[in-house]
C-alpha cells in the first residue's frame, strides 16, 4: 500500500467494487480476446446481478471491453458509444454456486472470429480476480505483472516459455498452469518481478504450440 | 522508513525531524516508491484539481444520480449558502456544500479521487478545498494536508479497515472524517499533537457507525453522511487547535474502531439488510429500482 491507494484511486463513481472494478475486468478481457470486440454476452451474478444498474456496472464492464480506463469520463456513456461502434452487447443474471457476489461472466466474438470467456470478480477496492479463462481455473489478479500464456498441452510448454523469461532476466515470482483435459488448451498464468520487454512477447508469439500471450501490466495501469 | 502502524509514529518522527506529518509522509513516501519528492508532489496536486472539478461539477442544479435516486441538494446547500446566515458559517457551510457535491458526482458517475474510498470521497474535499476557498490556507498547505490525510488513512487502514463491508461506515466516512480533520489542522498550522487529538476525536464521535445503504447504491445515506463527516472533521479540527486533548489516544481510539468494526453485525456492513436499508421507505426505494427480492 502507497499514500495514493489511500488518496486515490481516480475514478469515475459510484462504487470502487461495482464501478472500478469492473472496468478492469471487462478491460482484461478484451486484452484476452485480443481484437476489437463484436459481440459481449455478459452474465451477471450475486451483487452485481442485483445492483448493476443502479451502480453503472453495466456501463462500467462495456467500458472496459472498450478498452476505458477506470476513470475515463467517457464510461457513463460507454453503451451509446459501444453502439455506435457496432458492438453487440447484452446482459443477463447467472447462478454460479460458491462464486464472489461481485462476478460477471464475459463471453466475447473478436471482428476475426477470436472468441473467448473469461470469469473475473471484483473483490474490493477496485481490486479484481480473473477466476476462469475458457473455462479454465485461474487467478490473476494484476496486482503484479502477470503474463497469461494459452497454448496447447503439448510436452516442452512450461520450460519453452519460461525458459525465454528467465533468459530475459525477468524474474518470476509465482507460476500457475490449468488445462481441462490433457492434450487440449492450457493456460499458464505467470507473475513476475518486472513488466517483460515488448521483444520477449514477439519470441513467444512464434513458439509453436502458442495460442494467445497477454501481458497484463501491474494495478494501476489497467 | 515509516511502517504507517501507528499515529504515534507519525507523531514521534515529525516532531524529532521539525517537519509537519505531512513532509515526513511526504520524504517517506518518496523513499520508498523510489521516485522523486517533487513527482508525488505533482501528483497528489493531480488529486487536489480533480477534487476541484468534482465540487464544481457536482453542484449542477440539474445534476442526478445513475438511479435517479439523489442529486441537487449541493445545489440547494450552495444556493442556501448564497444567501448568507448559514448556522455553521461561511467555512462550515462551504465544506457541507462541497462534501454534497463530490459524493453526489460519485453517485452521477463522475470522476472523483476516492478518499479513502468512493463512498466517502466528499469528505476531504469539502475540508481541505473549504479553507482553500475561504483564504484559511493556499495550495502548497493543501498539498501538505492531502499527504498527512494520507499518512493517517495508511494506518487506519493497517490497523482497522476502511472498508464498509469489513468495519461499517465508520470504517469509510469516519476514516475520512479523521483524515480531514488531520489535514485541517495541519493547514492550519497545528502541531503534530494536535493533529493525533483531532483525530482521534473525530473517529470517536463516528464509532459504531454502520454502512446501511438503501438498495445497496452509494446514495442513501452515504451523500449525506459526507456533510455529517466533513462537519465533524471541523468540529475535531477546531477542538484540538485549541489545545483540547482526546483522553484516549489516537492509537487506541483506532484499536477501538476495528473491535467495534470487528462486533458490527453482519446486516449493518454495506449488505444492505439492516438499518435504513431495511426500513419501509427503504424497502420500497429498492423494490422500485430493482424489483421484488427472488
Amino acid at each position: 500500500m502507497d499514500i495514493f491507494d489511500i488518496i486515490g484511486p481516480v475514478m469515475i463513481g459510484p462504487s470502487s467494487s461495482h464501478t472500478a472494478g469492473a472496468v478492469r475486468i471487462g478491460r482484461v478481457a478484451a486484452e484476452i480476446l485480443g481484437e476489437p470486440v463484436r459481440i459481449a454476452r455478459i452474465g451477471l451474478c450475486g451483487s452485481f446481478a442485483q445492483t448493476y444498474r443502479g451502480h453503472g456496472t453495466d456501463k462500467a464492464l462495456v467500458a472496459g471491453i472498450l478498452g476505458f480506463a477506470p476513470d475515463d469520463a467517457r464510461i457513463r456513456d460507454s453503451l451509446n458509444l459501444a453502439r455506435k461502434a457496432g458492438l453487440d452487447f447484452s446482459f443477463e443474471p447467472r447462478s454460479l454456486p460458491g462464486a464472489h457476489p461481485n462476478t460477471a461472466v464475459l463471453e466475447l466474438w473478436g471482428k476475426d472470429g477470436a472468441h473467448c470467456q473469461v470469469q473475473g470478480a471484483s473483490v474490493g477496492g477496485g481490486n479484481i480476480l480473473i477466476s476462469h479463462i475458457n473455462e479454465m481455473e485461474t487467478c490473476v489478479t494484476g496486482e503484479r505483472d502477470t503474463l497469461i500464456v494459452l497454448h496447447r498441452d503439448v510436452p516442452g510448454m512450461i520450460a519453452a516459455v519460461t525458459g525465454r523469461v528467465a533468459d530475459s532476466g525477468v524474474n518470476i515470482g509465482n507460476f500457475r498452469l490449468s488445462r481441462p483435459h490433457k492434450g487440449a488448451e492450457a493456460v499458464m498464468t505467470i507473475e513476475t518481478d518486472a513488466a517483460v520487454d515488448p521483444a520477449l512477447l514477439d519470441t513467444l508469439r512464434a513458439v509453436p504450440g502458442i495460442l494467445r500471450i497477454v501481458p497484463i501490466p501491474a494495478n494501476n495501469t489497467l | 522508513m515509516l511502517d504507517y502502524t501507528t499515529i504515534r509514529e507519525l507523531v514521534n518522527q515529525a516532531q524529532a525531524q521539525g517537519v509537519t506529518i505531512g513532509r515526513l509522509a511526504l520524504a517517506d513516501q518518496a523513499e520508498q516508491c523510489e521516485s522523486p519528492a517533487q513527482a508525488l508532489v505533482q501528483r497528489m496536486r493531480q488529486d487536489l484539481e480533480v477534487m476541484q472539478a468534482a465540487a464544481r461539477d457536482g453542484a449542477e442544479r440539474e445534476l442526478r444520480s445513475t438511479s435517479g435516486l439523489t442529486g441537487g441538494d449541493a445545489w440547494r446547500m450552495r444556493d442556501y449558502l448564497a444567501r448568507g446566515g448559514a448556522l455553521c458559517g461561511p467555512v462550515g457551510a462551504r465544506a457541507v456544500a462541497i462534501a454534497l457535491a463530490v459524493a453526489e458526482y460519485n453517485a452521477a458517475m463522475g470522476r472523483i479521487v476516492a478518499a479513502p474510498t468512493a463512498g466517502s470521497c466528499g469528505i476531504l474535499p469539502g475540508a481541505v478545498l473549504a479553507l482553500l476557498e475561504q483564504g484559511l490556507a493556499d495550495a502548497d498547505a493543501a498539498v501538505d494536508g492531502l499527504f498527512c490525510a494520507g499518512a493517517v488513512g495508511m494506518v487506519i487502514a493497517n490497523r482497522a479497515s476502511i472498508s464498509g463491508a469489513e468495519g461499517g461506515c465508520q470504517a469509510e466516512c469516519g476514516s475520512a472524517s479523521a483524515m480531514a480533520a488531520a489535514a485541517l489542522v495541519q493547514m492550519r498550522g497545528g502541531s503534530p499533537e494536535m493533529v493525533e487529538n483531532a483525530v482521534a476525536i473525530a473517529i470517536k464521535n463516528q464509532l459504531g457507525l454502520v454502512c446501511d445503504p438503501v438498495a445497496g447504491l452509494v446514495e442513501v445515506p452515504c451523500i449525506k453522511r459526507n456533510a455529517g463527516g466533513v462537519t465533524n472533521a471541523l468540529t475535531a479540527a477546531d477542538m484540538a487547535l485549541a489545545g483540547i486533548r482526546s483522553v484516549i489516544p489516537a492509537d487506541e481510539v483506532i484499536q477501538a474502531m476495528r473491535e467495534v468494526g470487528e462486533s458490527i453485525p453482519c446486516s449493518l456492513r454495506e449488505t444492505a439488510q439492516g438499518g435504513l436499508a431495511a426500513t419501509p421507505t427503504g424497502k420500497r426505494i429498492r423494490e422500485q429500482l430493482f424489483g421484488r427480492p427472488v
